[in-house]
């Protein structure tokens, strides 16, 4: 135990005395936090849109100005007839056109059913797929307010269908976790190590008492308890700049945390016993781990507007599942019997990679 | 039988298409200063990673204090001490950290087994918070050599711990190593450096994975069959070229400002030899009879077999 305590210590000295190291620990969250944050926040109020009413009705003016008391959105123009769409969009003033067929609201009462279109400027995909998810949030909470009187549903309809409600503007909070997580748990520890190898230093140590487990054990533990720390420093960054909410149980998100951290750890160590030099130790990570993540696993593009072979892609990256936990336990509250099946596939990727890079270790002895 | 610190016996080594070691046979005893002596590839550093048990040998067994390499590879761990070629420390720790993680990671402590480093690690002891990184090329390897000690090993083991390191850091260092043996610690040390050769109880030659002769300095130097002479001139180059156009020439290899030359004629003395000069036109300014160098010797082995 004195060695393993010897080793934990010697790793926190190449840590502390590392400035990239330091500047990836502390400098490079908060910086990420800021500038999605920021880059997110900003574009999403009194985002202009267009309205094409052809109905005129007493239903689609009270969604109107649902819609515009929210305060995500300003009317900037009122459109005619369907055909002045397209001239609409090229001004590149309005980023959405609410349309409302004829005889809306008598749809509605007769039918139960009316439809309403959302038009978005797919040349901005980003923001086309957050307005529209953002009004179809809107658009549904006043069909549930408005249930017992209508009796029926607008039913929306839009090119890009993206379920997420309102708050998904927060999807950057959890999505910077994943990839903070993923940087120091994977990258830094699939360098330190490629390190002893470049050095000599792991030649010697394998002749040493220490136990190669003890070795690899000895080298995770500082990067889980300053990924650990991390992540609570980003989720503190979010909720005190950002006004992220907090509602769920944070014990479970502290799990969840844990859970991606060891999974991350595990394929750092993979990563480990396949290469020889920090470089291609980084250059892997970078290729097979961050730039998926990054790309897609929802955190910048939704995962919804992939094409499918790249959707299922997104299925094996444990981040997806990762920040689909990370937002129902902090935006939606969700408990443990809501989140119990992305928790298992995490959970279970994770013994995956831990088992995986197990017998690598073995195979490399 | 006898109870070697060391023990191998036709040892084989191959990677792909190299054959690193081929049928080693050698022993060390116990207490003994041993050379492994050889040029660059030789095998010197495959031979010694075996005896750590940090790779396996293809062929062969080698054993310390009988324990084999293969089967007791813990237990072997535990009483060598290795000291690889390359500096492989941690360039980011200062010395006494660097000395202090290796000191714990072996179950011990510095003051435990201080006296055996002590006198070693007084030099470094002005540098103690220095990071071994930004230390001298003497002073990394006295550092090494003390993690290498720390758990006071029954065997130390040496990859060429004087290459690159200035002549006046590796006569210091060869002082340690006599004072290590007189702490009853057996060494095997590895150089391709002739002169070191000398400071040895034993040398083994050794030149492309074969032994070409174990035996003490002076054994092997008298293994040197014929009279040498060494010869110093200001023609240098032309006297090298007359000579070796001679028939009669055995042996003629330039050492510095001397050429060493040997004839399988015993009887051609100095005289002859002038004479012969003179025919070229050439002028030594110095002709005398030297007893042949360890250098001598291996270009000698490698050039006519091996005779052990």
């Amino acid at each position: 135990m004195k060695k393993f305590y010897a080793f934990v210590q010697k790793e926190f000295y190449h840590i502390f005395r590392d400035t990239r190291t330091m500047m990836i620990l502390f400098a490079l969250p908060v910086a990420l936090v800021i500038i999605f944050g920021y880059a997110l926040n900003n574009d999403y109020k009194n985002i202009p849109i267009g309205v094409l009413n052809q109905s005129k009705d007493q239903t689609s003016e009270k969604l109107i100005n649902r819609i515009i008391g929210s305060g995500y959105f300003v009317v900037e123009k009122s459109l005619e007839k369907p055909q002045d769409i397209p001239s609409a969009f090229k001004l590149g003033k309005i980023k959405l056109v609410l349309y409302f067929p004829a005889h809306f609201q008598k749809e509605l009462y007769h039918s139960k059913k009316a439809q309403v279109q959302l038009i978005a400027d797919a040349s901005d995909i980003n923001t086309a797929i957050n307005t529209t998810s953002y009004l179809s949030g809107i658009i549904n909470e006043f069909n549930a307010e408005n249930a017992r009187e209508i009796n029926g549903g607008i039913q929306i309809s839009t090119r890009m269908i993206f379920n997420q409600r309102l708050l998904s503007v927060y999807l950057f909070i959890p999505g910077v976790i994943a990839l903070i997580l993923l940087i120091i748990s994977a990258l830094l520890t699939s360098v330190t190590l490629a390190r002893e190898k470049e050095m000599g230093t792991l030649e010697l140590l394998s002749i040493s008492p220490i136990s190669p487990y003890m070795i690899i054990i000895g080298k995770v533990i500082p990067y889980l308890i300053l990924s650990l720390l991390n992540s609570f420093v980003i989720i503190l960054l979010g909720i005190f700049i950002f006004g992220l909410p907090m509602t769920g149980s944070i014990s479970l998100l502290i799990m969840a945390c844990f859970v991606y951290t060891v999974a991350s750890l595990s394929l750092g160590i993979l990563i480990s016993t396949r290469v020889e030099t920090q470089q291609a130790a980084m250059f892997a990570s970078l290729v097979t781990l961050m730039m998926p993540t990054m790309l897609l696993s929802g955190f910048i593009f939704p995962i919804e507007s992939l094409p499918l072979p790249l959707q299922v892609i997104s299925n094996i990256i444990p981040a997806t599942h990762f920040i689909v936990l990370i937002k129902s336990i902090m935006i939606k509250g969700a408990g443990i019997t809501v989140i119990w099946k992305p928790f298992i596939i995490l959970i279970g990727m994770t013994s995956l990679f831990l088992f995986v890079s197990i017998q690598s270790l073995k195979r490399n002895n | 039988m006898e109870k070697y610190a060391i023990q191998i016996e036709s040892l084989t080594k191959r990677y792909d298409e190299v054959l690193a070691l081929d049928q080693v046979s050698l022993h060390v005893e116990e207490g003994e200063l041993f050379g492994l002596i050889g040029p660059d590839g030789a095998g010197k550093t495959t031979l010694i990673k075996i005896l750590v048990t940090i790779i396996g040998a293809d062929d062969g067994k080698a054993s310390i204090l009988e324990m084999d390499t293969r089967q007791a590879k813990k237990s072997i761990r535990e009483i060598v001490g290795y000291m690889p070629g390359r500096f492989s420390l941690y360039p980011d720790l200062s010395v006494e950290e660097n000395l202090s993680f290796f000191a714990r990671a072996f179950d011990t402590t510095i003051t435990e087994n201080y006296s055996l480093i002590e006198s070693i690690y007084d030099q470094l002891k002005p540098f103690k918070d220095r990071k071994a990184g930004a230390l001298s090329g003497g002073m990394k390897q006295k550092l090494a050599l003390c993690c290498a000690l720390i758990h006071r090993p029954k065997i130390l083991l040496l990859d060429e711990p004087t290459t690159g390191v200035d002549a006046v850091s590796r006569k210091e260092f060869w002082q340690m190593l006599r004072e290590i043996k007189s702490q009853g610690i057996t060494i095997l040390v590895s150089t391709p450096y002739m002169d070191e050769a000398n400071l040895c109880d034993r040398i083994a030659f050794l030149q492309g994975g074969k032994i070409l002769s174990i035996d003490s300095p002076k054994n092997i130097t008298d293994q040197f069959p014929w009279q040498l002479f060494a010869i110093k001139s200001q023609q240098k180059y032309a006297l090298i070229e007359w000579l070796r156009a001679w028939e009669k020439v055995s042996y003629c290899y330039a050492f510095g400002e001397y050429l060493h030359v040997a004839f399988e004629d015993n009887t051609i003395q100095a005289k002859a030899l002038n004479n012969y000069l003179g025919t070229g036109s050439i002028s030594a300014s110095e002709i005398t009879v030297i007893s042949p160098t360890i250098e001598d010797t291996f270009i000698y082995l490698m050039e006519h077999g091996t005779r052990c």
